[in-house]
C-alpha cells in the first residue's frame, strides 16, 4: 500500500494524461480539444519534475548549510515546455476564432464536410 | 573562423533574419531577406557539411562541453538531410515571390517570417546533437508550419491547420515523453551520452517504453499510416509554395530523426529484437505505399492526389528502413533525396499551373498541353520520376529497395513496389491524358505560359531528377555514408 | 468597469506593484526562481488588468501596439545579439566568458542580458495575443459591413 502511494505522483501523471487525451479525441468542440492538449502537456511537465526530485535534497537554489540538491535541470527543460504549451496554445485558439468566423460553428466533427466535393 | 565553428550559421542565419522580416512592410523586401537569408543558409551549410563525411563535426554552444552543454553534432547521416533542406528552400524561394505575391497577397512580412522560422526550425532538428533540443526546434518548426498552413486561400485550410496541429502536437509531446523517461533512466540528454550510457539500463520496462513512445511520435510527424491522415488536407489547401516547401523537408526530417533515436540511441541489436519493429514497420510500410497510391488513383484534385502519393513514396522509405541492412538504409536515404526533387518538382508544376489557371482540378488540366506546354512537360517529366522509369533519379532509389529486398529473399516486397509503380503510372497518366488528349472547354478562359520566374526553378529541379538518375555518384555516396554511419553503431566520439 | 470604484481603486494600487514584482522576478532570476519567462508574463498580466479596467483604447495608448512588434523582434535581437558576441570575441555562440575579464562577471552579465531579453520579448507577445484576440470581433464586424456593402 505504502509502495502505491509512494508513487501518488505517477498516478497523477497516468491520470491527467488519460483525461487529457481522451478530451482531444472524444471532444468535438474545438476549445475543449486545446484544453484537452494542455492537459495532457501538464500531465508529462509532472512526469519530469517529479524524476528531478533527489531523496534528501532540498531546493535547488544554492545558499549555506545545505549538502544535497534536487536536481535543477528538469526544472528548466519544463520551463521551455511550458513556453512551448501556451504558443501552442495561442496558435490553436486563434485557429479557432479564425474558424468561427469562416464557418460559424466550432464543432469539429462535420465541419468542411459540405464545402464543395473536393475529397473522396 | 573554422568550418566547424561555421556549421550552426545555417541555423541562426534564418532564424536572425526572420527577426528581421517580421517588421518589414510591403512584397519585395520581406521576399528579398528571405531569399538573401535561405541562399546564404545553403551555402554556409554546403561549405561545412561536406567535411563530415570523413569526421563528425562538433560545436558545443557556449563553449560547456558536451554531455553537459549542449552541442550540434554532425555526421554523414545528418549532413545529408540537412544539404537536402537547405538546397530545397534555396531552389523553392525564387518561385516563391509571383505564387505567394498571388495566393498570399498581404501581410507578406509575417508570412516570410513564418517560413524562416520554420526553415530554421528543421535545420536545427537535423544538426543537434540534444534529446531536448531536437524537441524544442521540431515545435519551433511544427508552429511556424501550422501558421504558414493557415494562409491557404480556401477556408479549409483553417480546418487543415487546426487538426494538424492538434495530432502534430500529441506526436511531440510523445516524443516529450520518450525523452524524459530516457533522462530518468540515464541522466543525460546528449544523444551521444544516451547510446553510451543505455546498455547497462535498457532492460527495463521504462526503455522499451520510451522506444514506443518516440517511434509512434515521430511516425505521427512522418506521415507513416496509419498516423498520416494530417497530411492529405494539409497539403492541399496550404498555399502552393508552402506545399512546394514542406513536400520536400518536413517529413524528411522526421524520418531522419526516427533513425537517429531507433539506430544511435538505441542500438540496432537491441531495438530491433525487444520490439518486433522490422516486422511492423513492413506491415504498416506496406500499407502505406498501397493506400497512398490506391486513393491517388481516383483524387479529383491534383495537389491532393500529390500528396496521398507523399503518403506512399513514406511508405517506401519506411521499407526499406525495415529490412534493417546497408542497402536498405541506403535505399531509405536514397529516396528521401530523390522523392524530395521528384515532388518538389511536381507540386512546383501544379502550382505554376495553379498560378496561371487559379484551380488544381483535374477538370481545369484539360488542354493545357498545347498552351502552357513546358509547365506540363516539367509534370510529365517529374512524374516519369515518381513511377521510376529508368535515367530518372526515381529509378535509382527503387532500384536499390528492390535490391535490399531481394537481399533479404523477401520476393514479394518485389512484386508489391512493382504493383504500386504501375498505380503511380495510372494516376500520373490521368494528368498527362487531360493536358494533351482533352480539349480545352469553351466556357473556361485560354491561359498562356506561366513566366519564366515560375518555370525556370521547376526546370532546374527537373534537370536535377535526371542528373541524379544518371551520375549516381553522389547521392549513392551520400546515402550509404548515411547508412553506414547510422549503422556503423554510435556516434563517432 | 471604470465605473466600479472598487475595482478601480484596487487596480490603481495594485497595478504598479504587479509591475514592480515583475521586474524584481526578472532581475532577481539568478539567485531566486524567476528569470526572464516569468517576469514577462507577470508584467503582461499587471498590463492586461490595466486593459480590463480602463478599456483597450487607453491602454494602447499607453503602449502602441507598433511599439509592441517592434520590442518584441528587439528583444529577441538581444538575446542574439549576446550570442554573436561571444563569437566575435573568439568563443562560441552563446559563450559568456569572452565578454568581460573576470569569469563570474561574465556569466552574469550574459545571463541578466539575456534574459531580460527574453522578458522583454515574452511580456510583448502576451500583450499582443491578448490585443489581437480582444479586438478581433470589432475588427471582423467592421471588415464584414465593408464586404457588404457595395
Amino acid at each position: 500500500m505504502m509502495t502505491v502511494l509512494s508513487f501518488f505522483n505517477y498516478w497523477i501523471v497516468v491520470v491527467l494524461m488519460m483525461i487529457g487525451f481522451y478530451c482531444v479525441i472524444a471532444r468535438g468542440n474545438m476549445v475543449k480539444k486545446v484544453m484537452g492538449l494542455n492537459l495532457f502537456q501538464t500531465s508529462v511537465f509532472i512526469l519530469f519534475i517529479s524524476a528531478g526530485k533527489i531523496v534528501g535534497g532540498s531546493t535547488p537554489i544554492v545558499r549555506e548549510g545545505v549538502e544535497l540538491y534536487s536536481n535543477p535541470l528538469p526544472h528548466v527543460l519544463i520551463l521551455t515546455a511550458i513556453v512551448v504549451g501556451v504558443a501552442t496554445t495561442a496558435v490553436g485558439l486563434a485557429l479557432t476564432v479564425r474558424i468561427n468566423e469562416a464557418y460559424g460553428s466550432i464543432e469539429d466533427d462535420h465541419l468542411g464536410d459540405e464545402d464543395d466535393g473536393d475529397e473522396q | 573562423m573554422t568550418i566547424t565553428e561555421l556549421m550552426p550559421f545555417s541555423v541562426l542565419v534564418p532564424l536572425i533574419a526572420s527577426l528581421v522580416c517580421a517588421l518589414l512592410p510591403g512584397r519585395f523586401w520581406p521576399w528579398a531577406v528571405t531569399l538573401v537569408a535561405t541562399i546564404t543558409s545553403a551555402v554556409i551549410a554546403a561549405i561545412t557539411l561536406p567535411a563530415a563525411a570523413q569526421v563528425t563535426l562538433s560545436y558545443a554552444f557556449g563553449n560547456w562541453p558536451p554531455p553537459i552543454g549542449i552541442e550540434y553534432r554532425v555526421d554523414a547521416a545528418n549532413a545529408f538531410v540537412a544539404l537536402l533542406v537547405a538546397g530545397m528552400a534555396a531552389v523553392a524561394l525564387p518561385w516563391a515571390k509571383k505564387s505567394v505575391d498571388r495566393e498570399v497577397p498581404e501581410r507578406q512580412g509575417a508570412f516570410y517570417a513564418l517560413f524562416l522560422l520554420a526553415l530554421s526550425g528543421l535545420l536545427g532538428i537535423t544538426l543537434s546533437g540534444d534529446a531536448f533540443n531536437i524537441f524544442v526546434f521540431l515545435e519551433i518548426s511544427s508552429l511556424a508550419t501550422y501558421g504558414l498552413i493557415a494562409h491557404g486561400s480556401d477556408r479549409r485550410a483553417l480546418l487543415a491547420s487546426f487538426r494538424y496541429l492538434i495530432m502534430g502536437t500529441v506526436g511531440a509531446t510523445f516524443l516529450l515523453i520518450g525523452i524524459g523517461f530516457l533522462y530518468v533512466m540515464t541522466g543525460t540528454l546528449n544523444l551521444a551520452d544516451l547510446a553510451e550510457r543505455l546498455p547497462e539500463v535498457r532492460d527495463t520496462s521504462t526503455v522499451r517504453a520510451a522506444l514506443a513512445f518516440i517511434i509512434v511520435g515521430m511516425g505521427l510527424k512522418l506521415a507513416m499510416l496509419p498516423l498520416h491522415l494530417w497530411l492529405p488536407n494539409a497539403y492541399t489547401y496550404a498555399p502552393s509554395f508552402v506545399t512546394v516547401f514542406l513536400a520536400g523537408t518536413a517529413t524528411k526530417v522526421a524520418l531522419y530523426v526516427m533513425l537517429r533515436f531507433v539506430f544511435t540511441v538505441f542500438a540496432p541489436d537491441w531495438s530491433f529484437v525487444v520490439l518486433p519493429l522490422s516486422t511492423v514497420l513492413m506491415i504498416l510500410a506496406v500499407a502505406g505505399m498501397f493506400a497512398g497510391s490506391w486513393v491517388a488513383m481516383f483524387q479529383p484534385n491534383i495537389k491532393r492526389m500529390l500528396a496521398y502519393s507523399s503518403v506512399a513514396q513514406v511508405g517506401y522509405m519506411v521499407l526499406g528502413v525495415s529490412l534493417v541492412s546497408i542497402v536498405g538504409l541506403t535505399a531509405a536515404f536514397l529516396h528521401l533525396f530523390n522523392h524530395a526533387l521528384m515532388k518538389t518538382a511536381l507540386f512546383m508544376a501544379v502550382g505554376t499551373v495553379i498560378y496561371q489557371v487559379g484551380s488544381g482540378h483535374l477538370k481545369d488540366f484539360r488542354g493545357l498541353g498545347r498552351t502552357m506546354p513546358w509547365t506540363l512537360t516539367a509534370f510529365a517529366l517529374a512524374g516519369l520520376s515518381i513511377i521510376g522509369v529508368p535515367l530518372t533519379a526515381g529509378f535509382v532509389s527503387k532500384w536499390y529497395l528492390i535490391q535490399a529486398a531481394l537481399d533479404q529473399g523477401q520476393w514479394f516486397l518485389v512484386v508489391l513496389i512493382l504493383i504500386t509503380s504501375l498505380m503511380a503510372i495510372v494516376y500520373i497518366w490521368r494528368v498527362i491524358e487531360a493536358a494533351w488528349f482533352q480539349e480545352r472547354p469553351g466556357n473556361q478562359p485560354a491561359v498562356g505560359e506561366a513566366p519564366l520566374a515560375l518555370l525556370i526553378p521547376t526546370w532546374v529541379l527537373v534537370a536535377l531528377n535526371f542528373y541524379f538518375g544518371i551520375d549516381t555518384r553522389l547521392t549513392v555516396g551520400g546515402a550509404t555514408a548515411a547508412a553506414e554511419a547510422l549503422l556503423g553503431g554510435g556516434m563517432a566520439p | 468597469m471604470r465605473e466600479n470604484g472598487i475595482l478601480r481603486v484596487v487596480a490603481r494600487f495594485l497595478i504598479p506593484l504587479i509591475m514592480l514584482f515583475g521586474l524584481y522576478i526578472q532581475f532577481h532570476g539568478e539567485y531566486s526562481p524567476g528569470g526572464g519567462f516569468q517576469a514577462g508574463i507577470v508584467f503582461a498580466a499587471g498590463w492586461i488588468l490595466f486593459v480590463l479596467i480602463y478599456g483597450l483604447d487607453a491602454a494602447l495608448k499607453v503602449i502602441p501596439e507598433r511599439a509592441m512588434y517592434v520590442l518584441m523582434v528587439a528583444g529577441v535581437i538581444l538575446y542574439c545579439a549576446v550570442g554573436i558576441a561571444g563569437v566575435v570575441l573568439g568563443g562560441h555562440f552563446l559563450d559568456f566568458y569572452p565578454l568581460l575579464p573576470g569569469k563570474h562577471a561574465a556569466q552574469q552579465f550574459g545571463i541578466i542580458t539575456v534574459e531580460f531579453g527574453v522578458g522583454v520579448t515574452v511580456a510583448t507577445v502576451v500583450m499582443l495575443i491578448f490585443t489581437l484576440f480582444a479586438r478581433r470581433k470589432s475588427e471582423w464586424k467592421a471588415a464584414k459591413v465593408e464586404d457588404d456593402q457595395p
